[in-house]
């Protein structure tokens, strides 16, 4: 097998072991909607208008959840360490570290998105794109989110300061993937929005293991 | 491969307070270093300026392989071992789960990993989660790596430390056969190596 396919299996393991895997995420994914409704009021016309919003809100919160479990354990036992004197870059450490919390965390949550937004009463007609934005939305959220990890890990107890630094990186995408959802449920141009938010992902995808690389590199000295 | 290893110069800094500088030192394949000194005199450090997880203030690390110089980034991503203080394994795991990644990511295989196994004695801990075992038994699975996969430059921080006497001198065999074999090591250690070593002396 090859280093970067034993670093998968093996981070992939980690995440579930962290607190349940997709299921914390989910289970926080789906507290937020069941507690949505009982704030806006029950008038079904009110709920079905934000309900777009709110699930796709929801799932990029539910995307931080795990973050400040990311590299901290791998510092605080020395795996970090070893994992820099391995045959991959501690940039791809990252990225695969991302792409493990995406699989496990992110994938499903796309999957629930639509579900989560017809159950507050949204247009079935947007499901597909709730789908589509909380694939591409969920790949962006996880590197973006690693960044805001590895920048932190070093240091202590830095659990909502990875919020405080991830939130308003993920405003961008938050936008083009709401917008490219409500254009797809009311039929007007959808795919300029979607191509933005895809666009994003693969810049996150692509730039953030060099800054979540050096970060490590700063913590582990 | 890594035949040698040089220091040249170095200064370390922690914080503010300069641990050491001006050290020089020289490795050769089948040479071994031992670091001494008190405690805080900076052998951890040194260590792990060598691995590259810390950069020395001044002075460099040079690594070269039987072709010239080899880039150190290079050399320590395929060439090092290293055993530190903390050893890397994950609590949840199971031992042998945390043996067969390590020695993949190190550049060994599965036979290699038992062959390892077999010679430290961890046959009967491998199904065990590592939080179970002892000190002892968690840091024979991490010297395990060293024969599991095979690099040449070893860096040992206290490799004997929590080892009883059986696994002592099963330690010190392994490391004699790593340096007749033409292999390096680099240790800090209040334990004799069992070959003729350079003592580098530190806090002074």
């Amino acid at each position: 097998m090859s280093a970067a396919g034993t670093l998968l299996a093996r981070e992939l393991r980690l995440v579930f072991a962290r607190g349940g895997g997709p299921l914390l995420a989910l289970g926080f994914f789906a507290c937020v909607a069941a507690v949505l409704p009982l704030a806006v009021g029950p008038a079904p016309g009110k709920l079905a208008l934000v309900a777009q919003g709110a699930a796709w809100t929801a799932l990029a919160l539910s995307m931080l959840l795990g973050l400040d479990r990311l590299f901290e354990p791998d510092l605080d036992d020395g795996a970090l360490d070893l994992l820099a004197l391995g045959p991959l870059p501690l940039a791809f450490v990252g990225a695969i570290k991302c792409l493990a919390q995406w699989l496990v965390n992110g994938a499903p949550l796309a999957l629930a998105a639509p579900i989560v937004e017809v159950a507050l009463g949204g247009p079935p007609r947007a499901a597909p794109m709730m789908l589509a934005a909380g694939a591409l939305g969920s790949l962006a959220f996880a590197f973006v989110g690693g960044t805001g990890a590895a920048l932190v890990v070093a240091a202590r107890r830095g659990g909502l300061l990875i919020a405080v630094i991830v939130i308003p990186l993920i405003v961008p995408p938050v936008i083009f993937g709401g917008v490219a959802i409500d254009a797809y449920a009311s039929g007007q141009p959808w795919a300029p929005a979607l191509a933005l938010l895809g666009a994003y992902a693969l810049a996150a995808v692509a730039l953030s293991p060099l800054a979540m690389g050096a970060a490590c590199r700063n913590a582990l000295g | 491969m890594i035949t040698a290893l040089t220091g040249r110069d170095l200064a370390v800094k922690r914080g503010e307070r300069l641990l050491f500088e001006g050290l020089d030192f020289d490795v050769r394949a089948g040479g071994a270093v031992v670091v001494t000194g008190p405690n805080g005199a900076g052998k951890t450090s040194l260590i792990r300026a060598v691995a590259g997880l810390i950069a020395p203030v001044q002075g460099r690390i040079g690594f070269h392989g039987p072709a010239g110089p080899i880039e150190p980034d290079e050399a320590r991503r395929a060439g090092c071992h290293l055993i530190g203080h903390q050893d890397g394994l994950k609590g949840a795991r199971a031992a042998r789960e945390e043996l067969l990644f390590w020695t993949r990511w190190t550049g060994g295989g599965a036979a290699s990993a038992h062959r390892a196994a077999v010679l430290l004695g961890l046959e009967r801990i491998l199904p065990l989660e590592v939080r179970l075992l002892s000190a002892g038994q968690r840091r024979r699975l991490a010297l395990a790596r060293l024969i599991a996969a095979p690099r040449s430059l070893w860096l040992l921080d206290e490799p004997f430390v929590s080892l009883d006497g059986a696994a002592r001198a099963t330690l010190q065999e392994i490391l004699r056969r790593h340096l007749e074999e033409g292999g390096m090591v680099f240790a800090a250690s209040h334990e004799p190596l069992p070959v003729a070593a350079q003592i580098l002396e530190l806090g002074r």
